[in-house]
Formats: C-alpha cells, sequence, structure tokens
C-alpha cells in the first residue's frame, strides 16, 4: 500500500528516481534543481539506492555522463534548469538522436539576464524542438507520478528516447506537499528494470554516434520524428498502466469546467492551479470560462487538444516566456499555427505572464478574461500582452 | 602513493615478438595519405586490443572511420560531441560500473579509451577533461596532437607550436604565424595527481604501445599524449610524416616521458640532440622562419629539456640521467 506523507516536491522527484532504481545520476547543481540531487546523493551515500552519483564539472558534462551511461546500458537520470539546462542544448538533440532513454528532472527556471533565479517557462521553451518527450507537472503527486512514467515511456522498445518531466521551480519544487509515496513493489510491478536494445558492449561491438552525410542525414531526422510521433500512443498506453497500477488517472489534456464553456484558459505547470482557482469563482459569477491543461508537450497531442476545446469560442493562451520578435509567446504562436492548419477560426488571446517568478493570481486571470472577451466581442485582430509590466 | 607502481609491477611488455595482431580500427578508413595521428590510433587500438570500448570526440580521426553506415571499429565506439569526451567516457565508466555491482552485466574486463585532437584536448575540451580525471574515472585518455584543428581545415590551437603557420595563424609581414609557446598538456594532466602520465610518438611504436598498455593496466584515470604527425595541415610531404616523429623526439622538441605515480621518468634520454632546424625544414608551415626565429625556438627547447631533467632529478633521485 501507497503511504501518504508531505515531503517537499523535489525529495519526491529524487525519491520516485529512487523507487527507478536508477543505475547513474550525473548532475550539477543550480537552483532550484538543487534539492532533487543533493536527495538523490544522499540516498547513494546512506546505501538507500545502488547507484553511481557522478558529480560531474558541468551540465554539458552532466549530459554527456548521461550519454554515455545510457550506452553503457544504465537507467540514467539528470536534472537541471535554466542555464545548465541552457549549456546541456547542444547535447540534448544528440541524446534524442542516439535514441537514448535518459529521464531529466527540469525544475523551470527563467533564463538569465538579468540573473533571476525564479519561475518561467524560458529555459524548456529554447529546448522545444530537442526531440525529447515532454511533460508538465502540476504538482506534487505529478511529479512523482510523471518521473515514473517518464522511465516507463523512454525505455519502451517503441520509443527508445529521452524524457523531460517539467515542474516550475520554487513553485512547485520547494512546497511541501501531500502526496501518495508508492510501495517500492508496485513500481517494481510497473516498471520492471531496463533491458537496452544496444549497448556498448565488447562481446557485440557496434559503432553509435556516426557522422550523418547528405544522404543519410535526412533520413536519420526522419527516423528520429517517428519515433517522437509514435511515441504517443505508448505515453497513453503506460498512463493506462499507471491508473491500473496505482489508481490515478492522466491524459495528454486536461480540462477543467470546460463543457460549456464559452472561453477556454490554456496553461501548463503549476499555473493550472490558480487558474482553476479563478474559474471557480468567476463560475460563481455566472462566466463560462474553464480551462485546457497540457501536459504532454511533446509530442504535441493535436487531436486531444482539438477535441478539449470543441464549442469553446475563444481561448486565452498563457505563455510564460517570450519569443521575441514574433507576435505571440512560444505557446500561443504554435497554437494558432496548429488551429489554422486545422481550419479553425478561433481567437486567441496570448498574455505572457509570470516572468522570472513574478506571481500571477486570480485577479490576473480575471483581468485577462476580461480584456480577452472585450477582444472577441471585437472580432479584432489577435494580440499578445505582458501582463503587469510596470511602466 | 604507488598505484602505478604496483599495478605495473609483472607488467608484460610487448616486443617484437609478440605485437598484437588484432587491429580493432580496420583498414579502409578515409585518413589522407602518411596520416600520422591514425596510424596513432591504430597502435593504441592494437595496444588495447579487442576488450577496447572506443570513445571518440569529433575530430579528423571521427570523420574518417565512421561515415554511415561503414565503419572501421571492430571494437564498441562511441562519439557525441567535439569537447566531452572524457564526460562521455566518465558515464560509460559509471555505468558500467553500477550494472557490474548490481549483478547486470558481468565483469567483461573491457577498457575505456577515449580520444581527441590536440583541440578536443587542450582546449574546448580540458574542463570536461580535468573534471573526469580529477573525479578518478577507471579510463585512459590520449590526445592525438597534430598541433592543430585539422578537421576543419588547419587552425591554431593551443598545442600549435610557435612559428607555425596555420589559417588562423597565417604568417604574414607582420606576423611569424603562430606567436604564443605551445601549451603542455601533459604537465596539466600530471598536475591532476592521477596514477599515470606519458608521452608517445608513433616513430618509437614499441614504446608507443608499452605506454596504452600502462595506462589501461593501472587503475584510475590515465593519460597519453600522443605526437601526431599530419602532412596535410604541416605541409610536408606523406612520406615524411615518421621522420617528424622521429626528428621531433631526437631534436628533444617533443621528450618522450612517463609520469608514474608523480615520477618523472624519461623513455629516451637524448644524449645528442640533432638541431631543431632538422625537424622545422621539412614542414612548409614553418617555412617562413629565419635564423633568428629559428634560434629562439632552440633556446626554448634547451630550457625545456633542462627543466623536465629537473623535474625526474626532483621526483624520481634514483634515476639515472646526465
Ligand atoms: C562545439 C563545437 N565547436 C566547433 C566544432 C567544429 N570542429 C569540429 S572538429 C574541430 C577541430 C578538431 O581539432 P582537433 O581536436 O585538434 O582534432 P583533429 O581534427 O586535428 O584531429 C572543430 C573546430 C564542433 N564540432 N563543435
Ligand atoms: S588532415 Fe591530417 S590528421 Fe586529418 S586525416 Fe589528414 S593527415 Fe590525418
Ligand atoms: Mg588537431
Amino acid at each position: 500500500m501507497a503511504r501518504r506523507v508531505g515531503l517537499e516536491v523535489s525529495l519526491a522527484c529524487a525519491e520516485a528516481a529512487k523507487l527507478a532504481n536508477v543505475d547513474v545520476v550525473a548532475a550539477y547543481p543550480i537552483t532550484p534543481q538543487t534539492h532533487i540531487v543533493e536527495h538523490l546523493a544522499e540516498l547513494v551515500a546512506d546505501g538507500h539506492l545502488d547507484a553511481e552519483f557522478v558529480p560531474v564539472e558541468s551540465e554539458h558534462s552532466a549530459i554527456s555522463a548521461c550519454v554515455g551511461s545510457s550506452a553503457a546500458g544504465a537507467r540514467t537520470f539528470t536534472s537541471s534548469s535554466s542555464q545548465g539546462l541552457a549549456l546541456m542544448h547542444e547535447i540534448l538533440f544528440i541524446a534524442s538522436a542516439m535514441r537514448l532513454p535518459i529521464v531529466m528532472a527540469v525544475a523551470n527556471r527563467a533564463l538569465s539576464g538579468p540573473l533571476n533565479i525564479w519561475n518561467d517557462h524560458s529555459d524548456i521553451m529554447a529546448e522545444r524542438d530537442i526531440g525529447w518527450v515532454q511533460t508538465f507537472a502540476e504538482n506534487g503527486q505529478e511529479v512523482l507520478d510523471l518521473m515514473l512514467h517518464a522511465f516507463k515511456v523512454a525505455e519502451d522498445k517503441r520509443v527508445c528516447l529521452p524524457v523531460i518531466v517539467n515542474m516550475d521551480g520554487f513553485l512547485l519544487t520547494h512546497v511541501i506537499e501531500p502526496l501518495l509515496m508508492p510501495e517500492q513493489a508496485e513500481v517494481d510491478a510497473y516498471l520492471p528494470p531496463y533491458q537496452p536494445q544496444q549497448r556498448l558492449d565488447i562481446a557485440q561491438p557496434i559503432s553509435m554516434g556516426m557522422v550523418g552525410m547528405p544522404e543519410v542525414y535526412t533520413e536519420a531526422k526522419k527516423a528520429s520524428l517517428e519515433a517522437l510521433l509514435g511515441s504517443y500512443d505508448v505515453v497513453k498506453e503506460h498512463w493506462a498502466g499507471f491508473a491500473k497500477q496505482f489508481g490515478r488517472q492522466y491524459k495528454p489534456i486536461e480540462s477543467y469546467r470546460s463543457e460549456d464553456a464559452e472561453v477556454l484558459f490554456v496553461t501548463m505547470g503549476s499555473l493550472g492551479e490558480t487558474c482553476m482557482t479563478a474559474i471557480d469563482e468567476l463560475r460563481e459569477a455566472g462566466v463560462k470560462v474553464g480551462s485546457v491543461r497540457i501536459r504532454l508537450w511533446r509530442p504535441f497531442p493535436v487531436d486531444d487538444f482539438l477535441a478539449a476545446i470543441q464549442g469553446a469560442k475563444g481561448l486565452i493562451v498563457m505563455d510564460r516566456a517570450l519569443s521575441p520578435g514574433v507576435p505571440a509567446g512560444p505557446v500561443a504562436t504554435e497554437l494558432r499555427g496548429l488551429l489554422y492548419a486545422k481550419g479553425y477560426h478561433l481567437p486567441v488571446q496570448n498574455f505572457v505572464a509570470g516572468l522570472g517568478g513574478r506571481d500571477v493570481t486570480r485577479a490576473d486571470f480575471r483581468m485577462m478574461l476580461d480584456k480577452a472577451r472585450k477582444a472577441f466581442a471585437a472580432g479584432g485582430e489577435m494580440t499578445c500582452e505582458m501582463v503587469g509590466v510596470k511602466e | 602513493m604507488s598505484i602505478a607502481a604496483d599495478a605495473l609491477k609483472n607488467f608484460e611488455k610487448i616486443t617484437p615478438k609478440n605485437i598484437p595482431l588484432v587491429e580493432p580500427l580496420s583498414r579502409g578508413h578515409r585518413g589522407c595519405q602518411g596520416c600520422g595521428e591514425v596510424l596513432a590510433l591504430r597502435m593504441v587500438a592494437k595496444a588495447v586490443g579487442s576488450s577496447m570500448i572506443a570513445v571518440s570526440a569529433t575530430g579528423c580521426m571521427e570523420i574518417i572511420t565512421s561515415p554511415y553506415p561503414q565503419t572501421a571499429w571492430e571494437v564498441p565506439w562511441i562519439h557525441v560531441a567535439f569537447e566531452n569526451t572524457a564526460a562521455v567516457a566518465s558515464g560509460v565508466e559509471a555505468g558500467r560500473k553500477a550494472l557490474i555491482r548490481k549483478g547486470r552485466i558481468k565483469d567483461d574486463g573491457a577498457k575505456i579509451v577515449a580520444y581527441a585532437g590536440d583541440g578536443g584536448t587542450a582546449d574546448i575540451g580540458m574542463q570536461a577533461l580535468s573534471g573526469a580525471l580529477e573525479r578518478g574515472h577507471d579510463f585512459t585518455y590520449v590526445c592525438l596532437d597534430n598541433e592543430a584543428y585539422m578537421n576543419t581545415g588547419i587552425q591554431r590551437s593551443s598545442s600549435t607550436p610557435w612559428g607555425a603557420g596555420t589559417t588562423t595563424s597565417p604568417a604574414g609581414l607582420k606576423s611569424k604565424g603562430q606567436m604564443t609557446w605551445k601549451k603542455n598538456m601533459a604537465a596539466i594532466a600530471a598536475a591532476h595527481n592521477i596514477p599515470y602520465v606519458a608521452t608517445a610518438s608513433p616513430a618509437f611504436h614499441l614504446d608507443l604501445m608499452n605506454k596504452v598498455k600502462k595506462a589501461i593496466t593501472v587503475p584510475g584515470p590515465a593519460y597519453v599524449h600522443i605526437f601526431s604527425p599530419c602532412p596535410t595541415g604541416w605541409r610536408c610531404a606523406p612520406e615524411d610524416s615518421l621522420e617528424t616523429a622521429r626528428l621531433v623526439v631526437g631534436t628533444r622538441i617533443f621528450p618522450l616521458y612517463e609520469v608514474i605515480d608523480g615520477r618523472y621518468v624519461l623513455s629516451r634520454d637524448v644524449k645528442n640532440p640533432k638541431p631543431v632546424e632538422d625537424y622545422l625544414k621539412i614542414q612548409r608551415r614553418f617555412r617562413h622562419l629565419k635564423p633568428e626565429d629559428i634560434a629562439v625556438i632552440q633556446k626554448r627547447v634547451d630550457q625545456d629539456w633542462e627543466r623536465l631533467l629537473a623535474l625526474v632529478k626532483a621526483t624520481n633521485p634514483e634515476a639515472k640521467t646526465d
């Protein structure tokens, strides 16, 4: 039976890696990820986790060591944030191209400059195209659950891709939440030891990471793309398996009070919780508003998203990062493109909010709703506004 | 500290009679004619044998041996990027260690050998290398030093010698080519207090192979710095490639030595050194140098040699050098 515990979410994340019985952790400290790797170092030091903890000298080396260890056939975990994730950038593409099932927890944080250690999504939005499966957690339980699910998906023979579990820095990583901690036996039943398809083995030599000439590069990219797109079914299948094993249900897109909603907020990560509270208040005032939360970010669950917004007359898409020089934030840009491609003529108001740790309050949601409804009524141009900028 | 000395007590030397016949790096790669770097790497691979797990940096040796779907490697081989070879090797080592300890794979005695060029070692890969040496992973790191970024077209590195012309340190009216002195990478490796460091040249193939064999025999990190002639980048005749590798030692420009548990040991005491000019004149990368420039180089080489002898004396008083 699972135990009910109160635990800092970072520790829950580390405990998930322990329950997954990872073989190697290679990581470099950066706020707000530090508690995750510190706790893993402790678990190894105390003998609670039989793993190699590689205290590398940089994030570039962290992800490089992960590539090496995963290629050797070991279950491999790392975690980073912001500048650290950016320093990994080069190798992230290589890890997915080499089809290595590394799992990384990203404690989302603003990118410098100016230097800022607080939460937003600018770090991960700069890594949208790395070819990894990516999920976003809303709360502590989800962090733990998505972590276990991440290993299951990554190592599935039909996928063989690295996975990132995103969790908002501080807003999630540093809060203590009540959660259900599964038993080791339950996790073992869900997640058997990693059986690599191929590894660096002197008995069966293979060359990994070879040069791709123009004659093969396109095909190599296509193969990786197909693996990522194909992971969608496996992601869902392993959420179904997760529900069977642990009793908690997860979907690529989560809806809240959306059935008859005329306007839908679209959020990612922990912002969804504030959004739901705001929706409850607005509903009491008779406003037909709901929300849609993107849990599976890559591969993007196109059909689930379209199904979730059926009936809505307008969307309010929240971005927690800028895409400078483009008329919307990264999420809104993508969703507008998707809607256009699918023949929808649905107005999308975009708000960039919560940059670098700026709070996004229920009042902000009410303000955004007001503005969006006016814009929808006027039927004008779709805009993007940065929320709460002090002039 | 006698980690290396203990491990090498019963060391069985490679001799002309027992040169390994295995060729983990097989023929058919795309190296230039006379490439001394691939020759050195072949010797490394022979010395390690079929238990080698090769970790490659981006560079000439990666490009010429792995154009998909062809590979020249008969042993497991991985390439990830340019600057992270030592970090990748750290991960391979850590992964195997955990899996062996947990009983998930058997200990097959595989030897992890990471290699990179001088650029991948002394410049962009220095941090990852320093980290891996400091953490004490059990692996051997081989720097194949052809004294420039050859893969990208002969640009200077911090390992390019003073006076050499490269495409980013060209000789001109106001320049003699590279105007800085070659970085002493072996000394930097030795400063990490790792059990084994050595320098080698493919012109002395038994010495090279024995050093590699020692490097993989000692537990923990080992570093072997191999002078690797590049006729294409040095603008010398392919048939002179090995001659440069011989002369660089015979002129004392690139001394062959080992640092075993911190003790410096000369592999070859060059009693009657040839003038550096003999080495310089067969390579067109030095052709712009005037006699006074060559004198500057000669002076530096003499000083460095004295410094090396002093290190040998200081760390290894029993050694006989005069
Ligand atoms: C991060 C990064 N910067 C630059 C390059 C381009 N690059 C590839 S190989 C190379 C030079 C390799 O020089 P060296 O390490 O000395 O090896 P060599 O080719 O001389 O054997 C460079 C600059 C790269 N691949 N990655
Ligand atoms: S450029 Fe130089 S190092 Fe590269 S393959 Fe040719 S000879 Fe060898
Ligand atoms: Mg080079």
